[in-house]
């Protein structure tokens, strides 16, 4: 434990190198209500380096959605700077793929054809077949290999966000942004689901952001949790890095022995 | 002696083509005053489960015995929590709690339906909120109606159907502790369905996890021998909590490994660099969130 | 093969049939015969009950008013007169019945003759044909107009005419709304502008639609040979229909869920792309929701469009009947009303099953 706590601090040794993928600077974002301003986030400042899979948890409210919806684009900056691989950030786009909570495909479309929608838009000068080719890839991988043209209304939740998953990396962003992707799934597939993200992100290696509220998902999928206090006027309160080899096989890190210490770290810092 | 129990209980849904056959040989002993939580996965069949137990269902072959007599319908003797809270929208908590009192008690004076129904209502700790309708309290509180309406019926039996699964995390917590802590008083019968394995280890003197459907049955059970009451935090350092945890994750990745499908062809992925679509009015920033063109 | 007969049964709205499919493949026959009786013979039963009652109805109305005629002949000219009343009522006189609610007998009698009528008017119409056919083709030659036969229209060409006129007027209704609805859906500015017109036209009655098409026809067709009445009760039929189909697109439209619309952001569709692939289906359902009220009051008021306009369909076969006074006017209007209302059920249904097919189901 005392380890633990001399380390947590360190940059992730292996990324040292790397280039800075995402910098929050000062940022701050605020909600107009009818009883006054209601100031979400404040003076909030983080940064990622290049292939760094960072996972952020804080109590449902504190505004990590709200984080993680303004650096997709999808949501105003009230001030401060967001900046991703130099260029600040105005706008939505496909270099910065989002993974929502709920699965959001388009009902009407089979999988095939949600994750082709992406596909097209960022890959216009490939040939049909190479279209082809780079969904059904990203669908085998996640386990949907005999599922190509099942319409996705048809398709259980759990299903319905692994094709999310492979919409999201069949584009090849910059930035992987995950907003409680498994929020919504029994733990038992949150698991499942998991591992497939995991093993896909194991060969790109995207820098990611995922957010979450599950103490065990958070250190399984990250090699930094990042603590968000609560709301109002929410921002980092601190950070732990997790030194667990890749690829994370999960039998193995539940056994390791200073996993449940850091379990507890976090279980503490939500429950202070 | 066991108070409820499941001999070789098989369920199945539909015919022909259509059949599916939900549940497979369950066996389950409950004891009196036992706490067990039945662990699975979505659409296992844990709903089914419950049906069973609360006979609003009939199994296709085997038997459910409540004090070794064929169960025959719902009863009052078998108070259920559902996941949705199902309370009418048009009564107030406490006419919502009355509903089931006045159906269990018909032979009480009014007098003491009433010091019975705010005696639930004050287990837990909504007395404030007594006369509000449920569109006016949130997730949580509206889950306590439902516990303190399953519990003025003073069943023998407490079915829970995946009560907390709803709500955010932090709820969850907070009315984890609450049930348990009512538990404790009585001590009463309780079958939890969850599928959350932090829950069932806080909670349960037993797990049993239920394999994933089709053909579900009940796989090997896990006893828990931590002592109450019980701290999530507080055990996080416990290497009886520790080893069990993992002993029952890593059981239920070998099942549910095996339901996992994967294509036989391997394909190629094209080496592409990604471009960025072209913007639609190059240089205007949309300023609200809604779908505006004009 | 069994399971696809039931699925196609099923889209096509005949899932009761489904029991009956079942039996034959000997499936659980007592749950299956059971289901059928309750699917099928019931209804079966109380359609027969319905017309018992209105037999019974029927007979009662038609002696009350029998003995209400002989008491008024008695009064007015004797016992004699009365006891000639009643037997000539009796006899099935035809000058001396009393007009009334017509029974089920008659009714289907009143069926009978308007086929026959049918029959009759189709042979008429072959034989002027082969008559005219020379005299046609020369026409046609030096480009004249054929000549066409002018006799009145039988029961079934009236049917027809109607069906004609309601698929003009739905189409009409269908190209009109549709678009402007996707329009409004999609531009907040408009819609708030636009909102009160459509408000205060929507309740307008399909008379006053009628006059105002007529006027404005009237003046810009003014070749004498043209079918104006036809046109009129479309473009009519049309304009009082498309209320539904515009409201409800525009709310599908407007209200498509936000996940798409964050979709199409991260994913950058350009506007065209947006429209088509992510808000129109997403919209379908509202759309086909709107088309099918559209149908139903298209229908409803085809009608009274018909009968004001003048175009030989059902509507003026109603009021003809009714100026008409005949001892089996009445009659006939009742397989009127039966024929409407079957009519109207299966239009219903055709949208039911396109909508169907159509759009998804939520799992």
């Amino acid at each position: 434990m005392q380890a633990l706590i001399e380390r947590k601090h360190q940059t992730v040794q292996h990324l040292k190198d790397q280039p800075e993928m995402l910098v929050c600077d000062q940022l701050k974002k605020v909600y107009p209500t009818p009883k006054g301003d209601y100031v979400v986030l404040d003076d909030l400042n983080l940064s990622i380096r290049k292939g760094e899979f960072v996972s952020i948890i804080g109590h449902s409210g504190c505004g990590k959605s709200t984080l993680l919806t303004m650096i997709a684009g999808l949501n105003d900056i009230s001030g401060g700077k967001i900046k991703v691989d130099g260029t600040p950030v105005i706008e939505a786009g496909p270099d910065r793929a989002v993974v929502f909570q709920s699965p959001s495909l388009l009902p009407w479309l089979s999988a095939l054809d949600n994750v082709m929608i992406g596909v097209k838009q960022v890959f216009p000068h490939a040939s049909r077949a190479q279209k082809q080719d780079i969904c059904k890839y990203y669908l085998d991988k996640v386990g949907l290999g005999a599922d190509f043209d099942k319409k996705a209304h048809s398709l259980s939740q759990g299903m319905q966000q692994r094709v999310g998953i492979a919409r999201a990396f069949a584009l090849k962003p910059k930035l992987l942004l995950l907003d409680e992707p498994f929020g919504m799934l029994d733990s038992l597939t949150r698991g499942e689901l998991q591992d497939v993200l995991l093993e896909i992100w194991q060969r790109e290696k995207i820098t990611a952001v995922a957010i979450t509220h599950d103490v065990d998902e958070s250190i399984f999928l990250a090699d930094r949790v990042i603590m968000m206090t609560s709301g109002p006027y929410a921002k980092i309160g601190d950070e732990l890095i997790i030194p667990f080899e890749r690829p994370r096989v999960r039998k193995a890190v539940l056994e390791h022995p200073e996993y449940y210490d850091y379990r507890g770290y976090l279980m503490n810092f939500l429950n202070h | 002696m066991a108070i409820i129990e499941l001999n070789n209980v098989s369920k199945s849904f539909g015919m022909g083509a259509s059949r599916v056959d939900v549940l497979s040989d369950i066996n389950l002993q409950v004891a009196e005053g036992e706490f067990v939580a039945i662990v699975g996965f979505s659409g296992s069949g844990k709903t089914t489960l419950i049906n069973l137990l609360n006979g609003l269902a009939f199994p296709d072959q085997g038997e459910v015995l409540l004090h070794g007599q064929p169960v025959t319908g719902p009863g009052p003797d078998r108070g259920v929590i559902f996941q949705n809270y199902s309370l009418l929208p048009w009564l107030s908590v406490y006419n919502n709690v009355k509903l089931a009192v006045d159906e269990v008690f018909p032979q009480l004076s009014s007098k003491e339906k009433a010091s019975h129904i705010k005696k639930y209502i004050g287990m837990v700790n909504l007395t404030p909120a007594m006369d509000k309708l449920p569109k006016e309290l949130s997730g949580g509180m509206r889950q306590r109606v439902s516990v303190a309406r399953a519990l003025a019926m003073n069943p023998e039996i407490l079915l829970m159907d995946e009560p907390l699964s709803a709500l955010d995390a932090l709820t969850r917590g907070s009315l984890q502790e609450e049930i348990i802590r009512i538990w404790s008083q009585d001590k009463k019968t309780a079958i939890l369905i969850t599928n959350d394995v932090d829950e069932g280890i806080l909670m349960a003197d037993r797990i049993i996890p239920l394999t994933p459907g089709p053909k579900a049955t009940l796989g090997p059970e896990f006893t828990i021998d931590i002592e109450r009451p019980r701290d999530l935090s507080a055990i996080n350092q416990n290497d009886d909590y520790k080893k069990l945890r993992n002993e029952i994750i890593e059981y239920l990745i070998e099942v549910g490994a095996s339901r996992k499908k994967s294509g036989d062809q391997h394909y190629i992925l094209p080496d592409l660099k990604p471009v960025l679509p072209g913007r639609v009015f190059p240089g205007i920033k949309r300023k609200s969130e809604k779908v505006k063109y004009f | 093969m069994k399971d696809k007969t039931i699925h196609t049964m099923r889209t096509l709205g005949l899932g009761f049939l489904e029991p009956l499919v079942r039996l034959f493949a000997g499936e659980e026959p007592k749950k299956n015969g059971l289901a059928l009786v309750r699917g099928t013979l019931l209804p079966l039963l109380s359609i027969l009950v319905f017309i018992l009652v209105w037999h019974l109805g029927a007979t009662a109305l038609y002696n009350k008013e029998a003995e209400a005629r002989i008491e008024k002949a008695r009064t007015e000219q004797g016992d004699e007169a009365a006891a000639a009343m009643a037997d000539c009522i009796a006899s099935g006189d035809i000058s001396c019945q009393p007009n009334t609610l017509p029974s089920p007998k008659q009714v289907y009698a009143a069926y009978i003759s308007l086929w026959k009528d049918h029959l009759n008017i189709t042979d008429k119409k072959r034989e002027f044909r082969e008559k005219v056919a020379d005299t046609n083709a020369e026409r046609a030659e030096q480009g004249l107009d054929p000549i066409t036969y002018t006799g009145r229209p039988s029961f079934v060409d009236q049917i027809g005419t109607s069906l004609k006129t309601v698929a003009a007027g739905f189409l009409l209704a269908l190209v009109i709304a549709v678009p402007i609805g996707i329009i409004i859906g999609l531009s907040d500015v408009l819609r708030n502008s636009f909102n009160w017109l459509i408000q205060i036209l929507k309740p307008v009655s399909p008379v006053v639609w009628l006059l105002l098409v007529f006027m404005v026809v009237k003046t810009l067709i003014t070749d004498p040979q043209m079918d104006k009445s036809f046109i009129i009760s479309a473009i009519s039929v049309g304009l009082c229909a498309m209320w539904a189909t515009l409201v409800n697109t525009s709310l599908g439209v407007s209200s498509v869920d936000k996940d798409y619309i964050n979709v199409a952001k991260v994913l950058k569709l350009g506007v065209g792309k947006k429209i088509f692939k992510i808000i129109l289906p997403a919209s379908f359902p509202l759309i086909f929701t709107g088309l099918r009220i559209t149908v139903s009051v298209a229908w409803m008021v085809l009608i009274a469009i018909e009968l004001l306009a003048q175009s030989p369909g059902l509507g003026s076969f109603v009021w003809e009947e009714f100026q008409n006074g005949a001892s089996d006017s009445n009659a006939k209007i009742i397989v009127a009303m039966f024929i409407i209302g079957i009519i109207g059920f299966l239009l219903d249904r055709i949208m039911l099953t396109v909508q169907q097919l159509m759009t998804f189901q939520k799992a």
